[in-house]
């Protein structure tokens, strides 16, 4: 039986900026998706806590601090620990190539930098997430 | 009257119109031409007036630009206060003419170096400042009575302050040399740029004590930036930047005259920070419209009777989100656009972004670009030899009217949900900007509204090839270290002593920043004083909405 699919948008870390993360969640909850919003300042634990409360498919981190390449990490190894390594993770914010390519390396699927339509994180998701109803 | 409806009949509505969108960037429908019939029932003495005079509508000195260009004021920071300190003195060098601090996200948020939450954070998005110590290695070799400084500091901005001061001391300065502004608008953080630390009530305690204590001590200090910028980089409309500013600047005066001050005694010393967004002519009339509305109100409203507290003084930085991390070289061309707008408008103060904003902190290359934007605007444009030399035109003149006219309508809107704090409450700006962000956004996906690179005119097998700023791995672990050698070297006896005073001070309705300034002197750090505050205070949580 398929069943929507559950998109967890969280702002990790000491970031204010969430602009992106509210259109993005706004534009994926349009689109048909079960959208959780964590709202801002929330630590990696927290983070990963309520992907799996939630059930979620996927995270969405959205990062403008430059501190992605701490904060990246720190939820996928959690959500390890948590036997979650199933929830994939993705996201954006102001995180320059070369970190993106490290970062992808490390696990994370996508990263969508500032420009991209939401229609290319829909078409992303649709690809990699169970069938939406 | 009839000459342009005859126009519009036989000669403009017969013929084809592009495959584009007339209106701003904001939404608001536009004329093709405008007419001295647009102007009609204006009255030149009564809303434009000369440039120094009530209602400033066209600048806030009788000599705008002939007297003194705005400073060049690039908002600057990241690593250790050693790689920013050197990039201030390389600004200098290119011809900067005022300072401004980029904290990172610990010391914007309250927390030290060594604060569990700061991993990852230190010196990533803008200078690292724990203590006095760090505020001293800031400006070493700066001569503080010699150059304002504008920091960028929020709800830790009285301990900021305090900081600022004792260096200013230290060097030999006394505190009515020392000029600068502290942001300090906490209405907005609420709003906007999200970097609160305590609840409301506490946070405008602070700020009115900030007012008193410098109103008294520190004259040529600008105490509150009421800001615009962080309104509209978070996606509302130049109306709603304009109209949402203009009320949080009220707010203040309100909470100043209810502190039992004079209004003539702090209004001087509020200034302000708008956006400069691509949308050209857009943005000149909020500029001057901003000028004119504060000047009635406080005049009219508030009943100020010095006229410097009529005058709105304004900031302004050239809009980073309408930046592209596609095609990034033609970012220099937006900035020079945006900052000419603001320059056309009046401000006293500019910043320009760097072309690599979407990537990363600006590198040399990219701000030292940015600055000579400035520059030859200033020097090669021929736009400071005539002051407000837009007035008069129809199309500026009527843009203007309208934008106060939209501003009025949402004062009264925001007064009917019980003013600015109970509007805040009930999500309303927040709501407004969520709004306007999704629709501008809708725009763009639907090819409505074009920007270059991205939705349009791209270039799909672009490669990135600029170096870019990166920050320096060691830097969170010396500060680290350097925190810990300074909480060993200071007197904790001392330390614990003005953080106990502090506690007691913030218990009752002492002003604050005496209590601040000498826990600053005992080396107590940033994250030490603002924790005894919360502890005090408490801390602020927002209802989650988007």
């Amino acid at each position: 039986m398929t069943r929507t699919a559950r998109i967890l948008i969280a702002k990790p870390g000491l970031d204010g900026h969430d602009r992106g993360a509210k259109v993005v969640a706004r534009g994926l909850a349009d689109a048909g998706y079960e959208v959780i919003y964590t709202g801002l300042h929330q630590t990696p634990e927290q983070i990963a806590e309520a992907a799996v409360q939630e059930d979620v498919n996927a995270v969405g981190l959205s990062i403008l601090s430059g501190a992605h390449m701490t904060l990246f990490p720190r939820v996928l190894e959690l959500l390890k620990e948590k036997g979650a390594e199933d929830i994939m993770v993705f996201g954006g914010g102001i995180i320059p190539p070369a970190d993106i390519e490290a970062l992808s390396t490390q696990g994370v699927a996508a990263i969508f930098t500032p420009g991209t339509p939401i229609s290319a994180i829909v078409s992303f998701l649709d690809d990699i997430v169970p069938s939406r109803l | 009257m009839e000459n342009k409806k005859q126009w519009n009949e036989e000669d403009y509505a017969p013929l084809p119109l592009r495959d584009a969108n007339f209106t701003t960037i904001s939404g608001e429908e536009l004329e093709p031409l405008y007419t001295p019939h647009d102007l009609e029932d204006m009255d030149y003495d009564r809303d434009l007036g000369y440039p120094g005079r009530f209602p400033f509508t066209r600048g806030v000195q009788p000599n705008m630009y002939r007297g003194r260009l705005w400073t060049m004021r690039q908002f600057s920071g990241f690593g250790s206060v050693e790689d920013t300190n050197q990039r201030y003195k390389f600004l200098l060098e290119k011809g900067q003419t005022g300072l401004s601090v980029a904290f990172d996200m610990p010391t914007i948020m309250g927390r030290d170096s060594d604060d569990p939450r700061a991993e990852g954070e230190v010196g990533r998005c803008g200078v690292a400042v724990d203590s006095l110590q760090d505020m001293e290695n800031l400006f070493s070799g700066i001569p503080l009575n010699e150059i304002t400084t504008s920091m960028t500091i929020n709800g830790p901005a009285c301990v900021l302050l305090a900081f600022y001061l004792c260096v200013g001391e230290e060097q030999g300065a006394s505190l009515e040399e020392l000029g600068g502004t502290i942001q300090n608008d906490i209405l907005k953080e609420y709003i906007a740029q999200k970097s609160w630390i305590f609840p409301p009530r506490p946070s405008m305690r602070i700020i009115t004590d900030i007012l008193a204590f410098c109103s008294r001590k520190v004259p040529r200090w600008n105490t509150i930036s009421i800001s615009g910028y962080h309104i509209r980089e978070a996606g509302s409309t130049a109306e709603q930047e304009l109209a949402f500013t203009m009320a949080d600047g009220f707010a203040y005066i309100e909470a100043g005259i209810e502190a039992g001050l004079n209004v003539d005694e702090f209004a001087p010393r509020f200034s302000f920070f708008f956006n400069s967004h691509t949308d050209f002519f857009e943005e000149i009339a909020k500029f001057r419209a901003a000028r004119r509305i504060w000047a009635r109100h406080m005049k009219d409203r508030y009943g100020a009777k010095d006229p410097r507290s009529w005058m709105l003084r304004f900031h302004t930085q050239t809009a980073g989100c309408s930046l592209t991390a596609q095609q990034p070289e033609n970012n220099i061309v937006r900035t020079a656009f945006q900052a000419l707008s603001a320059i056309l408008g009046g401000t006293q103060s500019l910043h320009t972004n760097s072309m690599d904003e979407t990537l990363a902190l600006p590198s040399e290359k990219a701000v030292e670009i940015a600055l000579r934007t400035q520059q030859i605007i200033a020097h090669e444009t021929g736009s400071t030899n005539v002051i407000d030399p837009l007035a008069g035109s129809y199309f500026i003149e009527a843009l203007t009217n309208r934008m106060e006219e939209q501003a009025e309508a949402y004062f009264r809107r925001i007064e009917e949900l019980g003013g600015v704090m109970a509007a805040i409450d009930k999500g309303f700006f927040q709501r407004e900007i969520a709004d306007a962000a999704y629709r501008y956004q809708r725009e763009i996906e639907k090819g409505e509204r074009v920007v270059v690179g991205v939705n349009f005119f791209q270039n799909p097998e672009e490669e990135l090839s600029m170096d870019l700023l990166k920050i320096d791995p060691a830097t969170e672990k010396k500060q680290r270290e350097r925190l810990a050698k300074l909480r060993s070297a200071r007197s904790a006896s001392e330390v614990d002593r003005a953080l106990e005073a502090l506690r007691q001070g913030a218990e009752g309705d002492a002003n604050l920043m005496p209590l601040i300034i000498d826990c600053a002197r005992s080396y107590c750090t940033e994250g030490e004083i603002i924790d005894t505050l919360r502890g005090v205070f408490g801390e602020y949580h927002e209802n989650i909405l988007f």
